[in-house]
Protein backbone atom coordinates (compact mmCIF):
# COMPACT_ATOMS: atom_id res chain seq x y z
CA UNK A 1 0.00 0.00 0.00
CA UNK A 2 1.23 3.34 -0.61
CA UNK A 3 1.54 6.53 1.24
CA UNK A 4 3.14 8.97 -0.69
CA UNK A 5 1.83 12.18 1.54
CA UNK A 6 3.46 10.60 4.96
CA UNK A 7 6.18 8.60 3.62
CA UNK A 8 8.97 10.98 4.62
CA UNK A 9 7.51 10.96 8.60
CA UNK A 10 8.81 9.02 11.05
CA UNK A 11 7.22 9.28 14.26
CA UNK A 12 9.73 11.06 17.47
CA UNK A 13 11.82 12.38 14.58
CA UNK A 14 12.61 15.95 12.61
CA UNK A 15 11.77 16.65 9.21
CA UNK A 16 13.80 15.74 6.35
CA UNK A 17 16.00 18.71 5.96
CA UNK A 18 16.74 19.74 1.88
CA UNK A 19 19.39 17.48 1.32
CA UNK A 20 17.49 14.43 2.98
CA UNK A 21 13.96 15.11 1.06
CA UNK A 22 16.18 15.63 -2.22
CA UNK A 23 17.62 12.39 -1.88
CA UNK A 24 13.96 10.82 -1.37
CA UNK A 25 13.14 12.62 -4.68
CA UNK A 26 12.07 16.09 -3.29
CA UNK A 27 11.79 18.96 -6.04
CA UNK A 28 11.46 16.50 -8.62
CA UNK A 29 8.01 17.66 -9.10
CA UNK A 30 9.20 21.54 -9.23
CA UNK A 31 11.78 20.54 -11.73
CA UNK A 32 9.31 18.47 -13.80
CA UNK A 33 6.37 20.98 -13.61
CA UNK A 34 8.25 24.48 -14.33
CA UNK A 35 10.88 22.62 -17.07
CA UNK A 36 8.60 20.65 -19.00
CA UNK A 37 5.13 21.58 -18.42
CA UNK A 38 2.93 24.45 -19.02
CA UNK A 39 0.74 25.40 -16.19
CA UNK A 40 -2.19 24.39 -17.84
CA UNK A 41 -0.77 20.90 -17.78
CA UNK A 42 -0.25 21.24 -14.38
CA UNK A 43 -3.80 21.71 -14.23
CA UNK A 44 -5.13 19.32 -16.22
CA UNK A 45 -3.42 16.63 -14.55
CA UNK A 46 -4.77 18.05 -11.11
CA UNK A 47 -8.24 17.36 -12.89
CA UNK A 48 -8.03 14.39 -14.14
CA UNK A 49 -6.61 13.04 -10.80
CA UNK A 50 -10.38 13.62 -9.29
CA UNK A 51 -8.43 15.09 -5.92
CA UNK A 52 -11.04 16.81 -4.01
CA UNK A 53 -9.98 19.65 -1.56
CA UNK A 54 -9.52 17.70 2.30
CA UNK A 55 -10.02 21.08 3.92
CA UNK A 56 -13.73 19.56 4.93
CA UNK A 57 -15.75 20.81 1.85
CA UNK A 58 -14.07 18.69 -0.66
CA UNK A 59 -14.48 20.95 -3.76
CA UNK A 60 -12.76 19.01 -6.72
CA UNK A 61 -9.16 21.11 -6.65
CA UNK A 62 -9.33 21.20 -10.42
CA UNK A 63 -12.10 22.99 -10.90
CA UNK A 64 -11.20 25.48 -8.21
CA UNK A 65 -8.19 26.36 -9.88
CA UNK A 66 -10.09 26.23 -13.15
CA UNK A 67 -11.94 29.53 -12.56
CA UNK A 68 -8.91 31.45 -12.22
CA UNK A 69 -8.30 34.20 -15.48
CA UNK A 70 -4.95 32.97 -16.50
CA UNK A 71 -2.62 34.82 -19.36
CA UNK A 72 -2.05 38.44 -19.98
CA UNK A 73 -5.65 39.72 -19.31
CA UNK A 74 -5.18 38.71 -15.55
CA UNK A 75 -5.20 41.34 -12.79
CA UNK A 76 -1.73 40.33 -10.82
CA UNK A 77 -0.07 39.47 -8.65
CA UNK A 78 -2.54 36.82 -8.15
CA UNK A 79 -1.90 34.75 -4.96
CA UNK A 80 -2.03 30.92 -3.72
CA UNK A 81 -2.72 30.65 0.32
CA UNK A 82 -2.17 27.61 2.08
CA UNK A 83 -4.86 27.21 4.82
CA UNK A 84 -2.94 25.52 7.85
CA UNK A 85 -5.27 27.32 10.23
CA UNK A 86 -6.39 23.69 11.42
CA UNK A 87 -8.67 24.71 14.16
CA UNK A 88 -12.00 22.46 13.81
CA UNK A 89 -12.27 20.46 17.30
CA UNK A 90 -11.08 16.93 16.76
CA UNK A 91 -8.73 17.73 13.56
CA UNK A 92 -4.96 16.82 13.98
CA UNK A 93 -3.83 16.10 10.31
CA UNK A 94 -2.42 18.94 8.52
CA UNK A 95 -0.06 19.74 12.30
CA UNK A 96 1.58 16.28 11.17
CA UNK A 97 2.11 17.09 7.22
CA UNK A 98 3.22 20.57 8.89
CA UNK A 99 6.05 19.36 11.09
CA UNK A 100 6.71 15.95 9.88
CA UNK A 101 7.68 16.72 5.98
CA UNK A 102 7.78 21.12 5.40
CA UNK A 103 9.39 20.55 2.49
CA UNK A 104 6.95 18.61 0.77
CA UNK A 105 4.11 21.58 1.59
CA UNK A 106 6.37 24.08 0.26
CA UNK A 107 7.14 21.98 -2.85
CA UNK A 108 3.25 21.43 -3.70
CA UNK A 109 3.19 25.52 -2.79
CA UNK A 110 5.40 26.01 -5.60
CA UNK A 111 3.99 23.68 -7.80
CA UNK A 112 0.48 24.89 -7.47
CA UNK A 113 1.55 28.23 -7.66
CA UNK A 114 2.86 27.39 -10.83
CA UNK A 115 0.38 26.15 -12.21
CA UNK A 116 -2.15 29.20 -11.06
CA UNK A 117 0.43 31.77 -12.65
CA UNK A 118 0.76 32.95 -8.92
CA UNK A 119 3.75 35.23 -8.14
CA UNK A 120 2.89 35.19 -4.25
CA UNK A 121 2.02 32.61 -2.08
CA UNK A 122 0.93 32.54 1.79
CA UNK A 123 0.91 29.95 4.28
CA UNK A 124 -1.60 30.90 7.13
CA UNK A 125 -0.70 29.08 10.48
CA UNK A 126 -2.75 29.17 13.40
CA UNK A 127 -0.78 30.90 16.28
CA UNK A 128 -0.83 27.45 18.28
CA UNK A 129 1.34 25.32 15.96
CA UNK A 130 4.33 27.28 17.07
CA UNK A 131 6.80 24.02 16.28
CA UNK A 132 5.05 23.93 12.65
CA UNK A 133 5.85 27.53 12.24
CA UNK A 134 9.76 26.74 12.77
CA UNK A 135 10.19 24.30 10.66
CA UNK A 136 8.00 25.50 7.72
CA UNK A 137 10.05 28.68 8.36
CA UNK A 138 13.03 27.01 7.73
CA UNK A 139 12.04 25.58 5.15
CA UNK A 140 10.92 28.52 3.00
CA UNK A 141 14.65 29.52 4.09
CA UNK A 142 16.46 26.33 2.90
CA UNK A 143 14.04 26.46 -0.37
CA UNK A 144 15.36 30.19 -1.43
CA UNK A 145 18.55 29.24 -0.91
CA UNK A 146 18.93 26.17 -3.14
CA UNK A 147 16.97 28.33 -5.87
CA UNK A 148 13.82 26.52 -5.78
CA UNK A 149 11.98 30.19 -4.39
CA UNK A 150 13.04 33.83 -5.60
CA UNK A 151 13.41 34.65 -9.53
CA UNK A 152 13.84 32.60 -12.49
CA UNK A 153 13.62 29.41 -10.24
CA UNK A 154 15.79 26.84 -12.42
CA UNK A 155 15.80 29.04 -15.27
CA UNK A 156 12.45 28.57 -16.16
CA UNK A 157 11.37 32.08 -16.20
CA UNK A 158 8.93 31.55 -12.93
CA UNK A 159 8.99 33.88 -10.25
CA UNK A 160 7.21 32.81 -6.88
CA UNK A 161 7.64 34.31 -3.27
CA UNK A 162 6.46 32.52 -0.28
CA UNK A 163 5.63 33.76 3.23
CA UNK A 164 4.75 32.32 6.46
CA UNK A 165 2.12 34.26 8.06
CA UNK A 166 1.33 33.44 11.61
CA UNK A 167 -2.15 33.83 13.09
CA UNK A 168 -3.70 34.99 16.40
CA UNK A 169 -6.36 32.56 17.06
CA UNK A 170 -10.12 32.19 16.17
CA UNK A 171 -11.24 29.41 13.93
CA UNK A 172 -13.20 31.56 11.79
CA UNK A 173 -10.25 32.72 10.60
CA UNK A 174 -9.73 28.99 8.52
CA UNK A 175 -13.04 30.17 6.61
CA UNK A 176 -11.75 30.87 3.48
CA UNK A 177 -13.05 34.71 3.01
CA UNK A 178 -12.54 35.06 6.90
CA UNK A 179 -8.66 33.94 5.65
CA UNK A 180 -8.28 36.84 3.32
CA UNK A 181 -9.58 39.37 5.82
CA UNK A 182 -7.11 38.44 8.19
CA UNK A 183 -4.44 38.26 5.90
CA UNK A 184 -4.82 41.88 4.48
CA UNK A 185 -5.18 43.08 8.67
CA UNK A 186 -9.01 43.53 8.43
CA UNK A 187 -11.28 42.60 11.38
CA UNK A 188 -11.58 38.85 9.88
CA UNK A 189 -15.33 38.54 8.92
CA UNK A 190 -16.56 36.28 6.12
CA UNK A 191 -17.64 38.15 2.83
CA UNK A 192 -20.40 37.69 1.06
CA UNK A 193 -20.14 35.35 -1.92
CA UNK A 194 -20.00 35.90 -5.51
CA UNK A 195 -16.88 37.09 -6.12
CA UNK A 196 -15.42 34.16 -5.04
CA UNK A 197 -12.00 34.91 -4.53
CA UNK A 198 -10.52 32.70 -7.45
CA UNK A 199 -11.30 35.89 -9.57
CA UNK A 200 -11.53 38.63 -7.09
CA UNK A 201 -9.46 37.90 -3.65
CA UNK A 202 -6.60 39.01 -1.34
CA UNK A 203 -6.49 42.47 -2.34
CA UNK A 204 -8.88 42.09 -5.36
CA UNK A 205 -6.56 39.84 -6.91
CA UNK A 206 -7.74 36.43 -8.07
CA UNK A 207 -6.47 33.80 -5.19
CA UNK A 208 -6.62 30.68 -4.58
CA UNK A 209 -7.03 28.85 -0.94
CA UNK A 210 -6.24 25.50 -0.30
CA UNK A 211 -5.96 23.11 2.63
CA UNK A 212 -2.52 21.58 3.31
CA UNK A 213 -3.44 18.02 2.98
CA UNK A 214 -4.69 19.51 -0.78
CA UNK A 215 -1.62 20.73 -1.51
CA UNK A 216 1.07 18.00 -0.14
CA UNK A 217 -0.71 15.96 -2.89
CA UNK A 218 -0.29 17.69 -5.69
CA UNK A 219 4.09 16.91 -6.31
CA UNK A 220 3.03 13.62 -6.36
CA UNK A 221 0.17 13.91 -9.22
CA UNK A 222 2.84 15.27 -11.20
CA UNK A 223 5.74 13.23 -10.57
CA UNK A 224 3.17 10.20 -11.04
CA UNK A 225 0.13 11.01 -13.07
CA UNK A 226 -3.69 10.72 -12.46
CA UNK A 227 -4.14 7.46 -13.42
CA UNK A 228 -1.50 6.19 -10.12
CA UNK A 229 -3.25 8.90 -8.40
CA UNK A 230 -6.49 7.24 -8.84
CA UNK A 231 -5.60 3.86 -8.42
CA UNK A 232 -4.44 4.77 -4.61
CA UNK A 233 -8.35 5.08 -3.62
CA UNK A 234 -11.38 2.66 -3.08
CA UNK A 235 -13.39 5.14 -4.35
CA UNK A 236 -14.36 7.31 -6.86
CA UNK A 237 -12.47 10.24 -5.11
CA UNK A 238 -8.34 10.25 -6.18
CA UNK A 239 -5.87 9.77 -3.73
CA UNK A 240 -5.17 7.99 -0.05
CA UNK A 241 -6.92 10.01 2.73
CA UNK A 242 -4.62 11.06 6.05
CA UNK A 243 -6.94 9.73 8.54
CA UNK A 244 -7.36 9.87 12.42
CA UNK A 245 -9.24 8.83 15.23
CA UNK A 246 -9.68 9.99 18.67
CA UNK A 247 -11.75 9.24 21.84
CA UNK A 248 -11.52 6.07 23.78
CA UNK A 249 -10.36 4.10 21.17
CA UNK A 250 -6.98 1.93 22.00
CA UNK A 251 -4.75 3.55 19.66
CA UNK A 252 -5.85 7.03 18.85
CA UNK A 253 -4.10 8.45 16.08
CA UNK A 254 -3.53 9.30 12.41
CA UNK A 255 -3.33 6.88 9.71
CA UNK A 256 -2.72 7.84 5.53
CA UNK A 257 -4.98 4.76 3.97
CA UNK A 258 -6.81 4.26 0.88
CA UNK A 259 -9.64 7.06 0.02
CA UNK A 260 -12.75 5.10 0.72
CA UNK A 261 -11.56 2.79 3.64
CA UNK A 262 -14.22 1.95 6.07
CA UNK A 263 -15.05 3.63 9.43
CA UNK A 264 -14.92 0.35 10.74
CA UNK A 265 -11.46 -1.17 9.47
CA UNK A 266 -9.68 2.67 10.64
CA UNK A 267 -11.75 1.89 14.15
CA UNK A 268 -11.14 -1.32 14.51
CA UNK A 269 -7.87 -2.16 12.77
CA UNK A 270 -5.70 0.72 12.90
CA UNK A 271 -6.90 2.74 16.21
CA UNK A 272 -7.27 -0.92 17.92
CA UNK A 273 -10.80 -1.24 18.52
CA UNK A 274 -12.60 0.58 21.78
CA UNK A 275 -10.74 0.85 25.21
CA UNK A 276 -11.17 -2.04 27.82
CA UNK A 277 -14.59 -1.16 29.22
CA UNK A 278 -15.94 1.07 26.77
CA UNK A 279 -18.06 0.79 24.26
CA UNK A 280 -19.23 2.38 20.64
CA UNK A 281 -21.86 4.74 20.44
CA UNK A 282 -21.76 6.92 17.65
CA UNK A 283 -18.96 8.99 15.89
CA UNK A 284 -18.62 12.26 13.87
CA UNK A 285 -16.64 11.42 10.38
CA UNK A 286 -14.87 14.30 10.08
CA UNK A 287 -14.20 17.23 12.89
CA UNK A 288 -16.80 18.77 15.00
CA UNK A 289 -19.07 20.34 12.56
CA UNK A 290 -20.31 17.04 11.33
CA UNK A 291 -22.98 14.71 11.53
CA UNK A 292 -22.68 12.02 14.09
CA UNK A 293 -23.25 8.59 12.87
CA UNK A 294 -24.68 6.27 14.86
CA UNK A 295 -23.26 2.18 14.88
CA UNK A 296 -25.15 1.27 12.53
CA UNK A 297 -23.34 3.02 9.94
CA UNK A 298 -20.37 1.92 10.82
CA UNK A 299 -19.72 0.09 7.88
CA UNK A 300 -19.91 3.64 5.88
CA UNK A 301 -16.56 4.13 3.36
CA UNK A 302 -14.94 7.40 4.47
CA UNK A 303 -14.89 8.91 1.07
CA UNK A 304 -16.90 12.00 -0.07
CA UNK A 305 -19.93 10.71 -1.82
CA UNK A 306 -20.68 7.61 0.62
CA UNK A 307 -20.67 9.59 4.00
CA UNK A 308 -22.44 11.89 2.08
CA UNK A 309 -25.11 9.27 1.53
CA UNK A 310 -24.94 7.84 5.25
CA UNK A 311 -26.11 11.51 6.07
CA UNK A 312 -22.92 13.09 7.47
CA UNK A 313 -19.76 14.78 5.75
CA UNK A 314 -16.50 13.53 4.99
CA UNK A 315 -15.04 16.52 6.55
CA UNK A 316 -11.63 16.63 7.45
CA UNK A 317 -11.47 12.62 7.59
CA UNK A 318 -10.71 12.92 11.15
CA UNK A 319 -12.68 10.41 13.51
CA UNK A 320 -14.25 11.70 17.14
CA UNK A 321 -15.46 8.26 18.89
CA UNK A 322 -18.27 9.09 21.49
CA UNK A 323 -18.62 6.17 23.39
CA UNK A 324 -21.10 4.74 25.68
CA UNK A 325 -19.86 6.34 29.15
CA UNK A 326 -19.29 9.88 27.59
CA UNK A 327 -23.27 11.51 28.32
CA UNK A 328 -23.43 12.57 24.49
CA UNK A 329 -25.87 15.80 25.88
CA UNK A 330 -22.92 17.23 27.39
CA UNK A 331 -20.93 16.06 24.67
CA UNK A 332 -22.97 18.11 22.11
CA UNK A 333 -23.24 21.01 24.72
CA UNK A 334 -19.30 21.34 24.47
CA UNK A 335 -19.40 21.43 20.62
CA UNK A 336 -22.14 24.29 20.71
CA UNK A 337 -19.92 25.98 23.75
CA UNK A 338 -17.12 26.02 20.62
CA UNK A 339 -19.33 27.12 17.74
CA UNK A 340 -20.98 29.78 20.52
CA UNK A 341 -17.72 31.30 21.24
CA UNK A 342 -16.13 31.06 17.98
CA UNK A 343 -18.82 32.83 15.83
CA UNK A 344 -17.66 36.48 13.90
CA UNK A 345 -20.92 37.79 15.24
CA UNK A 346 -21.57 39.01 11.90
CA UNK A 347 -24.74 37.83 11.27
CA UNK A 348 -27.91 37.63 13.48
CA UNK A 349 -29.00 33.89 13.39
CA UNK A 350 -25.49 32.92 14.68
CA UNK A 351 -24.94 35.67 17.08
CA UNK A 352 -27.28 34.88 18.61
CA UNK A 353 -28.65 31.71 17.78
CA UNK A 354 -25.78 29.68 19.23
CA UNK A 355 -25.19 31.44 22.23
CA UNK A 356 -29.36 30.31 22.53
CA UNK A 357 -29.05 26.66 21.73
CA UNK A 358 -26.10 26.19 24.01
CA UNK A 359 -27.69 27.80 27.08
CA UNK A 360 -30.81 25.14 26.23
CA UNK A 361 -28.27 22.48 26.56
CA UNK A 362 -26.48 23.41 29.34
CA UNK A 363 -30.17 23.65 31.07
CA UNK A 364 -30.94 20.27 29.86
CA UNK A 365 -27.28 18.39 30.99
CA UNK A 366 -27.44 20.23 34.30
CA UNK A 367 -31.78 18.97 34.61
CA UNK A 368 -33.05 22.14 34.22
CA UNK A 369 -34.69 20.97 30.96
CA UNK A 370 -38.30 21.91 30.41
CA UNK A 371 -40.70 20.52 27.64
CA UNK A 372 -40.57 22.15 24.65
CA UNK A 373 -36.87 22.34 24.79
CA UNK A 374 -35.78 19.67 21.92
CA UNK A 375 -38.41 22.15 19.49
CA UNK A 376 -36.61 25.30 20.33
CA UNK A 377 -33.61 23.31 19.76
CA UNK A 378 -35.21 22.19 16.32
CA UNK A 379 -36.33 25.18 15.07
CA UNK A 380 -32.45 26.41 15.66
CA UNK A 381 -31.44 24.11 13.17
CA UNK A 382 -33.97 25.29 10.61
CA UNK A 383 -33.01 29.25 11.57
CA UNK A 384 -28.84 28.17 11.06
CA UNK A 385 -29.19 25.89 7.57
CA UNK A 386 -27.52 26.93 4.70
CA UNK A 387 -28.56 29.75 3.22
CA UNK A 388 -29.48 31.86 6.57
CA UNK A 389 -26.29 33.25 7.30
CA UNK A 390 -22.82 34.55 5.85
CA UNK A 391 -20.59 31.78 6.12
CA UNK A 392 -20.78 27.72 6.69
CA UNK A 393 -19.38 27.88 10.36
CA UNK A 394 -23.54 28.42 11.67
CA UNK A 395 -24.88 25.41 9.21
CA UNK A 396 -21.82 23.32 10.74
CA UNK A 397 -22.37 24.00 14.34
CA UNK A 398 -25.94 22.72 13.87
CA UNK A 399 -25.14 19.57 12.39
CA UNK A 400 -24.17 17.74 15.18
CA UNK A 401 -26.86 19.25 16.90
CA UNK A 402 -29.54 18.10 14.19
CA UNK A 403 -28.33 14.24 14.06
CA UNK A 404 -27.87 14.26 17.94
CA UNK A 405 -31.53 15.15 18.22
CA UNK A 406 -32.18 11.90 16.37
CA UNK A 407 -29.89 9.35 17.08
CA UNK A 408 -29.67 9.86 21.51
CA UNK A 409 -33.55 11.29 21.50
CA UNK A 410 -34.15 8.70 23.93
CA UNK A 411 -31.12 10.91 26.10
CA UNK A 412 -32.37 14.19 25.63
CA UNK A 413 -35.67 12.73 26.75
CA UNK A 414 -34.31 11.17 29.46
CA UNK A 415 -32.14 13.88 31.22
CA UNK A 416 -35.98 16.84 31.03
CA UNK A 417 -37.39 13.34 32.28
CA UNK A 418 -35.57 12.35 34.90
CA UNK A 419 -34.48 15.79 35.79
CA UNK A 420 -30.64 15.16 35.93
CA UNK A 421 -28.14 13.84 34.06
CA UNK A 422 -27.92 10.34 34.05
CA UNK A 423 -24.16 10.10 33.38
CA UNK A 424 -23.63 11.92 36.30
CA UNK B 1 6.34 53.82 22.65
CA UNK B 2 8.22 51.18 21.02
CA UNK B 3 11.75 50.21 20.72
CA UNK B 4 13.71 50.25 17.44
CA UNK B 5 14.42 46.67 17.09
CA UNK B 6 10.40 46.22 17.66
CA UNK B 7 9.75 48.50 14.53
CA UNK B 8 13.06 47.04 12.59
CA UNK B 9 10.69 43.96 13.06
CA UNK B 10 7.28 45.22 12.12
CA UNK B 11 9.24 46.69 8.71
CA UNK B 12 10.06 43.28 8.38
CA UNK B 13 6.89 41.90 7.94
CA UNK B 14 4.98 45.00 6.13
CA UNK B 15 7.31 43.96 3.33
CA UNK B 16 5.52 40.57 2.84
CA UNK B 17 2.22 42.45 1.91
CA UNK B 18 0.61 44.73 -0.31
CA UNK B 19 -0.44 47.29 2.06
CA UNK B 20 0.88 48.24 5.78
CA UNK B 21 -2.34 47.51 7.71
CA UNK B 22 -1.62 43.99 6.65
CA UNK B 23 1.05 43.32 9.25
CA UNK B 24 -1.13 44.43 12.18
CA UNK B 25 -2.08 40.85 13.71
CA UNK B 26 1.91 40.24 13.37
CA UNK B 27 2.96 43.54 14.84
CA UNK B 28 0.93 43.46 17.63
CA UNK B 29 2.58 40.01 18.52
CA UNK B 30 6.14 41.36 18.16
CA UNK B 31 5.21 43.95 20.46
CA UNK B 32 3.48 41.04 22.85
CA UNK B 33 6.51 38.95 22.32
CA UNK B 34 8.64 41.83 23.84
CA UNK B 35 6.13 43.36 26.48
CA UNK B 36 3.95 40.12 27.81
CA UNK B 37 0.98 42.41 26.19
CA UNK B 38 -0.31 44.82 23.75
CA UNK B 39 -0.98 48.46 26.07
CA UNK B 40 -2.94 50.89 24.42
CA UNK B 41 0.21 53.55 24.16
CA UNK B 42 1.74 50.44 22.02
CA UNK B 43 -1.36 49.91 20.28
CA UNK B 44 -1.04 53.58 19.30
CA UNK B 45 2.28 53.27 17.79
CA UNK B 46 1.66 50.32 16.06
CA UNK B 47 -0.79 52.13 14.34
CA UNK B 48 1.30 55.07 13.90
CA UNK B 49 3.38 52.85 11.76
CA UNK B 50 0.42 51.04 10.12
CA UNK B 51 -1.26 54.60 9.15
CA UNK B 52 -4.31 53.16 10.72
CA UNK B 53 -6.58 54.81 13.46
CA UNK B 54 -6.13 53.20 17.21
CA UNK B 55 -9.83 52.36 17.07
CA UNK B 56 -9.63 50.67 13.62
CA UNK B 57 -6.41 48.52 14.94
CA UNK B 58 -8.15 47.81 18.38
CA UNK B 59 -10.68 46.54 16.49
CA UNK B 60 -8.74 43.63 15.19
CA UNK B 61 -6.69 43.26 18.55
CA UNK B 62 -9.27 42.43 20.07
CA UNK B 63 -10.98 39.98 17.52
CA UNK B 64 -7.90 37.55 18.29
CA UNK B 65 -7.93 35.66 21.57
CA UNK B 66 -3.65 35.56 21.16
CA UNK B 67 -3.69 39.05 21.26
CA UNK B 68 -3.54 40.36 25.17
CA UNK B 69 -4.64 43.96 25.74
CA UNK B 70 -4.82 43.25 29.40
CA UNK B 71 -1.48 41.82 31.58
CA UNK B 72 -1.44 38.24 31.63
CA UNK B 73 0.68 36.48 34.27
CA UNK B 74 4.75 35.17 33.08
CA UNK B 75 3.60 31.80 31.58
CA UNK B 76 0.20 31.87 29.84
CA UNK B 77 -1.39 28.20 30.07
CA UNK B 78 -3.67 26.84 27.75
CA UNK B 79 -5.73 24.39 27.88
CA UNK B 80 -7.70 22.62 25.46
CA UNK B 81 -11.77 22.62 25.94
CA UNK B 82 -12.73 21.09 22.80
CA UNK B 83 -14.76 17.61 22.54
CA UNK B 84 -11.68 15.29 22.23
CA UNK B 85 -10.06 16.47 25.24
CA UNK B 86 -14.27 17.09 27.05
CA UNK B 87 -14.06 13.24 26.33
CA UNK B 88 -10.57 13.07 27.92
CA UNK B 89 -12.14 14.61 30.73
CA UNK B 90 -10.34 18.34 30.88
CA UNK B 91 -12.52 19.06 33.53
CA UNK B 92 -10.45 17.45 36.10
CA UNK B 93 -7.54 19.02 34.93
CA UNK B 94 -9.62 22.62 35.66
CA UNK B 95 -10.86 20.97 39.12
CA UNK B 96 -7.12 20.40 39.97
CA UNK B 97 -5.86 23.45 38.91
CA UNK B 98 -8.77 25.13 40.91
CA UNK B 99 -7.62 23.30 44.07
CA UNK B 100 -4.12 23.59 44.13
CA UNK B 101 -3.62 26.85 42.15
CA UNK B 102 -7.22 28.72 43.05
CA UNK B 103 -7.34 30.11 39.46
CA UNK B 104 -10.69 29.63 36.86
CA UNK B 105 -10.25 29.95 33.37
CA UNK B 106 -9.64 33.70 32.68
CA UNK B 107 -7.85 34.01 35.96
CA UNK B 108 -4.09 34.71 36.82
CA UNK B 109 -1.97 33.13 40.17
CA UNK B 110 -2.00 35.88 43.02
CA UNK B 111 1.92 35.62 42.36
CA UNK B 112 1.79 36.33 38.83
CA UNK B 113 3.01 32.80 37.67
CA UNK B 114 0.01 31.72 35.33
CA UNK B 115 -2.53 33.04 33.46
CA UNK B 116 -5.30 30.38 32.61
CA UNK B 117 -6.92 30.35 29.33
CA UNK B 118 -9.19 28.26 27.37
CA UNK B 119 -8.28 27.19 23.64
CA UNK B 120 -9.99 25.68 20.82
CA UNK B 121 -8.41 22.31 19.87
CA UNK B 122 -5.05 22.60 19.98
CA UNK B 123 -4.25 19.67 17.32
CA UNK B 124 -3.41 17.03 19.84
CA UNK B 125 -6.67 14.68 20.37
CA UNK B 126 -4.49 11.97 19.65
CA UNK B 127 -3.06 12.72 23.27
CA UNK B 128 -5.85 14.30 24.85
CA UNK B 129 -6.34 16.06 27.45
CA UNK B 130 -3.83 18.71 25.92
CA UNK B 131 -2.76 21.77 27.17
CA UNK B 132 0.20 24.56 26.01
CA UNK B 133 2.45 26.97 28.65
CA UNK B 134 3.84 29.50 26.28
CA UNK B 135 4.80 27.56 23.44
CA UNK B 136 5.21 24.42 24.61
CA UNK B 137 2.60 21.54 24.30
CA UNK B 138 1.93 18.82 26.66
CA UNK B 139 -0.71 16.29 26.50
CA UNK B 140 -1.87 12.65 28.04
CA UNK B 141 -1.93 14.83 30.94
CA UNK B 142 -3.45 13.85 34.32
CA UNK B 143 -3.68 15.62 37.29
CA UNK B 144 0.04 14.42 38.71
CA UNK B 145 1.40 15.16 35.36
CA UNK B 146 0.49 18.10 35.10
CA UNK B 147 1.83 19.33 38.95
CA UNK B 148 5.21 18.06 37.77
CA UNK B 149 4.77 20.10 34.23
CA UNK B 150 3.84 23.33 36.49
CA UNK B 151 6.97 22.46 38.55
CA UNK B 152 9.55 23.67 36.01
CA UNK B 153 7.54 27.07 35.48
CA UNK B 154 8.20 29.61 37.94
C1 LIG C 1 -15.68 28.16 10.08
C2 LIG C 1 -14.80 27.48 9.09
C3 LIG C 1 -13.49 27.15 9.42
C4 LIG C 1 -12.65 26.54 8.50
N1 LIG C 1 -11.38 26.21 8.88
C5 LIG C 1 -10.56 25.62 7.97
C6 LIG C 1 -9.22 25.30 8.32
O1 LIG C 1 -8.77 25.54 9.44
N2 LIG C 1 -8.43 24.70 7.39
C7 LIG C 1 -8.90 24.43 6.12
O2 LIG C 1 -8.15 23.93 5.30
N3 LIG C 1 -10.15 24.73 5.77
C8 LIG C 1 -10.99 25.33 6.65
N4 LIG C 1 -12.27 25.65 6.27
C9 LIG C 1 -12.65 25.42 4.87
C10 LIG C 1 -12.18 26.58 4.00
O3 LIG C 1 -13.20 27.57 3.98
C11 LIG C 1 -11.90 26.18 2.56
O4 LIG C 1 -13.01 25.50 2.07
C12 LIG C 1 -10.69 25.28 2.41
O5 LIG C 1 -9.54 25.83 2.97
C13 LIG C 1 -10.46 25.04 0.94
O6 LIG C 1 -9.40 24.15 0.74
P1 LIG C 1 -9.58 22.81 -0.09
O7 LIG C 1 -10.37 23.14 -1.35
O8 LIG C 1 -8.20 22.40 -0.40
O9 LIG C 1 -10.32 21.86 0.76
C14 LIG C 1 -13.13 26.25 7.20
C15 LIG C 1 -14.44 26.57 6.87
C16 LIG C 1 -15.28 27.16 7.79
C17 LIG C 1 -16.68 27.49 7.41
S1 LIG D 1 -22.41 32.40 10.20
FE1 LIG D 1 -21.51 33.08 12.17
S2 LIG D 1 -19.32 32.95 11.83
FE2 LIG D 1 -20.30 32.96 9.78
S3 LIG D 1 -20.40 35.11 9.18
FE3 LIG D 1 -22.29 34.69 10.24
S4 LIG D 1 -21.88 35.28 12.40
FE4 LIG D 1 -19.91 35.07 11.37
Amino acid sequence: METPITKNIRAGNGPPDLKSYEWAGGYRAVRKALTGMTPQAVQDAVTASNLKGRGGAGFPTGKKWAFVPMGAEARRPKYLVVNADEMEPGTFKDRLLLEGDPHQLIEGAIVSAYALEAEIAYIFVRWEYREAARRVARAIVEARGAGYLGSNILGSGYNLEIYLHVSAGRYICGEENGLLDALEGKRPIPRSKPPFPQTCGLWGRPTVVNNVETICNIPHIVNNGADWFKSLSRSEDGGTKLYGASGRVKRPGLWELPMGTSLREIIEEHAGGMREGFSFRAAQPGGASTEFLPKEQIDVKMDFDSVQKAGSRLGTGTIIVLDDRTCPVGAVHNLEMFFARESCGWCTPCREGLPWVREILWSIEEGRGEAGDLERLETQCWQLAPGHTFCALAPGAVEPLQSALKIFREDFDRHIREKRCPWK
Amino acid sequence: MITDEEKKEIRELMSHYATARAAGPEALKIVQNHRGWVSAESLKAVAEMLDMSCEELDSVATFYNMIFRKPVGRHVMLICDSISCYIARYDMLLDHLNRTHGIRMGETTPDGRFTLLPAACLGACDHAPAMMIDETLYGDLTPEKMDNILGKYQ
